[in-house]
């Protein structure tokens, strides 16, 4: 079936109709592409992981550990309130690093295969 | 000045009809001059993507930062104090999801709307119609909670105090958003939402600083100030307040976190935005941008909320029509007067227009791209269309020609339009906030599965695509109406809303949460899960490996910046 589907679609200077879909699957099979996908996986995985958990963490705690969330760190300020704000900390700390992270070590290589693609090389 | 709070209304009305007229026709200059053209559907949907990721980041914080978000948090945070902070940290926290898994990929395989995303994997008309279905639902939904707040926002600052004069106002919100979208497109819309949204940041950071320079500049002073005014005393400064009176409200609290955080990811109007720029680096760019401001704005909404408990009362913010809704207006008047008050307004204003605005264009675009162009006419003109795009590695159905496309969405904008203004002005009564947080569980339910497994799960198929969006979908709204919200039962104690029955004696309520998602989320995902694996079709490994290979590298992604 790919082939009929892969016809009908166009790209830049791609050949036309078949081999567009095993194109990919060459590409997607290519170690370049392993190591583009292994790369962006070992980022962002961890990543959501980490923030999900340390959120819902947040969450059980103001829900189940009142108590604990009201203890004074100074003055009127307590625990609950400093969490809460770790968590704008931890979400913008999150965002730049991500947001400095891709162009160097996602980006560049990104980019070469689309390069090679867009040319109609096979990997 | 007339301190006129005990007939509801602050302010000097003739003032503030004079900003809010300026601003209209400010913003309606804006969208105007920045519109130029829209001919093309690249032009009318996606601006022709030529905002770059700082722009549009900007401008998808202006869309996030509703009504909802500007006076709804604040004003629970006025009035509950440490719980209505929770919710700013799930709307915050939730961005990272579209930031680490949504935003490149989307941008990358999508031209216009997650019905495209979903062709692309899957190719399958009734998955393309699912996710046109979910997407006005959600749409329709956001856009209800915006016409409710435009009617109570009004009705505080103008002195309308009549149902027909507030019917008159949401209907003139209605006309208002019909001419942005018909003339601004997406182009003249985006510009509306970027000069809102750092007038608006402006206006809260002003207040900000003026509300801790009451306070001597010390957080725990603030703190201490709102707790002994407020009759709750010093419960405001820690959780439990709204969520925290018996296990069903801390499992409805879980239940709201949980679609707050997984929400944003399946926001039809946020994710239409991603392809506004160029390509998937800007995507992402955009995304760090939002969250810059975003997160910024809550930490101000923070010091507004207790700021407003301490300097307004209680009180005032109930008796006040809009109740919380109006805590920021009324902390505006306090600080500045009547000047400042009408500017802090007609800002609000503008946020609900554009916003308004915004959802109009993506229901108008799903309406028209996914349901008209695809699946109700498959194969019209279809030479056109493939000349047109030839630069597009699409993978699309021969579609309906372009200009034709643009006429339906135009006229979609206009239905769409005025259904909001009916359901408006029913919706009118109800809790901003609360209306708000339906829209990211139905959100969550029903499109975020579908998206995630579309990316990342070669065994993903068409089957499981319809029965984790309609499941979602079916789940979400169902367990909704028969929620003590809608169904009777609620006094609007524990963190739920009032009913929107309020006869005592009807209770068909049997779902006890207020909000569905701790139920339909996980359901959508394991829906998704249990249609693929048991689909006789199993899914096709090329159509797989064509679909990662085009999110991760952007290969066939139509790009942007070509004038």
């Amino acid at each position: 079936m790919s082939m009929t589907h892969s016809s009908r679609s166009q790209s830049q200077s791609q050949s036309q109709g078949r081999g567009t879909a095993s194109a990919y699957e060459l590409v997607k099979g290519s170690r370049e592409f392993g190591t583009l996908r292994r790369r962006l996986g070992y980022y962002v995985v961890p990543m959501t992981g980490l923030f999900l958990a340390w959120y819902f963490l947040y969450v059980i705690l103001a829900a189940f550990a009142p108590g604990f969330m009201r203890i004074s760190v100074f003055g009127d300020v307590n625990v609950g309130l400093c969490i809460g704000l770790l968590q704008f900390v931890s979400t913008f700390a999150i965002a730049i690093g991500y947001g400095r992270w891709a162009p160097r070590h996602f980006d560049p290589l990104a980019a070469k295969l689309r390069l090679r693609l867009e040319q109609g090389r096979r990997p | 000045m007339t301190r006129a709070a005990a007939l509801g209304t602050v302010g000097t009305p003739a003032v503030n009809i004079a900003i809010f007229a300026v601003f209209v026709a400010a913003t309606l200059v804006i969208a105007v001059t920045a519109a130029g053209g829209n001919r093309t559907t690249a032009d009318y949907y996606a601006g022709g993507r030529a905002f770059t990721g700082r722009q549009n980041g900007i401008a998808i914080g202006g869309d996030y930062l509703s009504a909802a978000s500007f006076l709804g948090i604040a004003g629970l945070i006025a009035l509950n104090g440490y719980d209505g902070f929770l919710y700013s940290i799930g709307f915050l926290v939730g961005w990272l999801l579209v930031l680490l898994l949504v935003a490149g990929p989307l941008r990358n395989t999508g031209r216009y709307t997650t019905g495209d995303v979903l062709d692309l994997r899957l190719k399958a008309v009734p998955v393309r119609a699912a996710a046109a279905v979910s997407t006005l639902t959600v749409s329709l939904f956001y856009l209800l909670a915006q016409m409710a707040g435009a009617g109570g926002l009004v009705s505080l600052l103008l002195g309308v105090h009549s149902a027909q004069g507030q019917d008159a106002t949401v209907a003139v919100v209605g006309l208002l958003m019909i001419f942005y979208v018909l003339v601004g497109g997406m182009k003249g819309t985006t510009w509306v939402q970027i000069v809102k949204a750092v007038l608006l940041t402006i206006g809260a950071a002003v207040a900000t600083v003026w509300v801790l320079a009451r306070a001597g500049f010390s957080l725990s002073a603030l703190l201490g100030h709102a707790a002994a005014a407020s009759p709750a005393g010093r419960a405001v400064l820690g959780p439990g307040l709204l969520y925290g009176v018996n296990t069903v409200s801390k499992f409805n609290f879980i239940s709201l976190s949980l679609a707050l955080v997984l929400g944003t990811a399946g926001l039809p109007h946020v994710l239409m935005r991603l392809y506004t720029v160029p390509d998937a680096a800007q995507a992402r760019r955009s995304v760090v941008w939002t969250i810059g401001l975003v997160g910024v704005f809550y930490m101000f909404t923070l010091v507004l909320g207790f700021g407003a408990m301490w300097l307004v009362g209680a009180k005032q913010i109930e008796s006040a029509p809009g109740k919380a809704n109006s805590a920021v207006p009324l902390l505006a008047f306090h600080l500045g007067g009547t000047v400042f008050l009408g500017l802090v307004a007609a800002v609000a204003f503008a946020t609900i227009l554009a916003v308004v605005a915004g959802l109009t264009i993506t229901a108008s675009a799903s309406f028209a791209h996914d349901v008209y162009a695809n699946v109700l006419r498959p194969g019209g003109n279809k030479g056109v269309s493939n000349k047109g795009g030839g630069d597009a590695d699409k993978g699309d159905r021969g579609r309906a020609d372009p200009e034709d496309e643009v006429r339906v969405a135009r006229t979609t904008a206009i239905v769409i339009g005025l259904i909001a203004v009916i359901g408006g002005i029913y919706a009118k009564d109800i809790d901003v906030a609360f209306l708000v947080a339906l829209a990211f569980a139905v959100a969550a339910s029903a499109n975020l599965p579908s998206i995630l497994y579309s990316f990342f799960w070669p065994r993903f198929t068409a089957r499981g695509a319809l029965w984790s969006i309609y499941g979602g979908l079916i789940s979400a709204v169902g367990l909704i109406i028969f929620s003590p919200v809608v169904s009777g039962g609620s006094t609007g104690l524990g963190g739920a809303g009032p009913s929107l029955i309020s006869d005592p004696h009807i209770n068909f309520a049997f779902f006890p949460l207020d909000n569905p998602g701790i139920v339909s989320i996980p359901l959508a995902f394991f829906l998704g899960w249990l249609g693929s694996v048991t689909d006789k079709n199993a899914s096709d490994p090329a159509r797989f490996a064509r679909m990662q290979v085009r999110a991760l590298t952007g290969i066939g992604a139509e790009r942007g910046s070509r004038g």
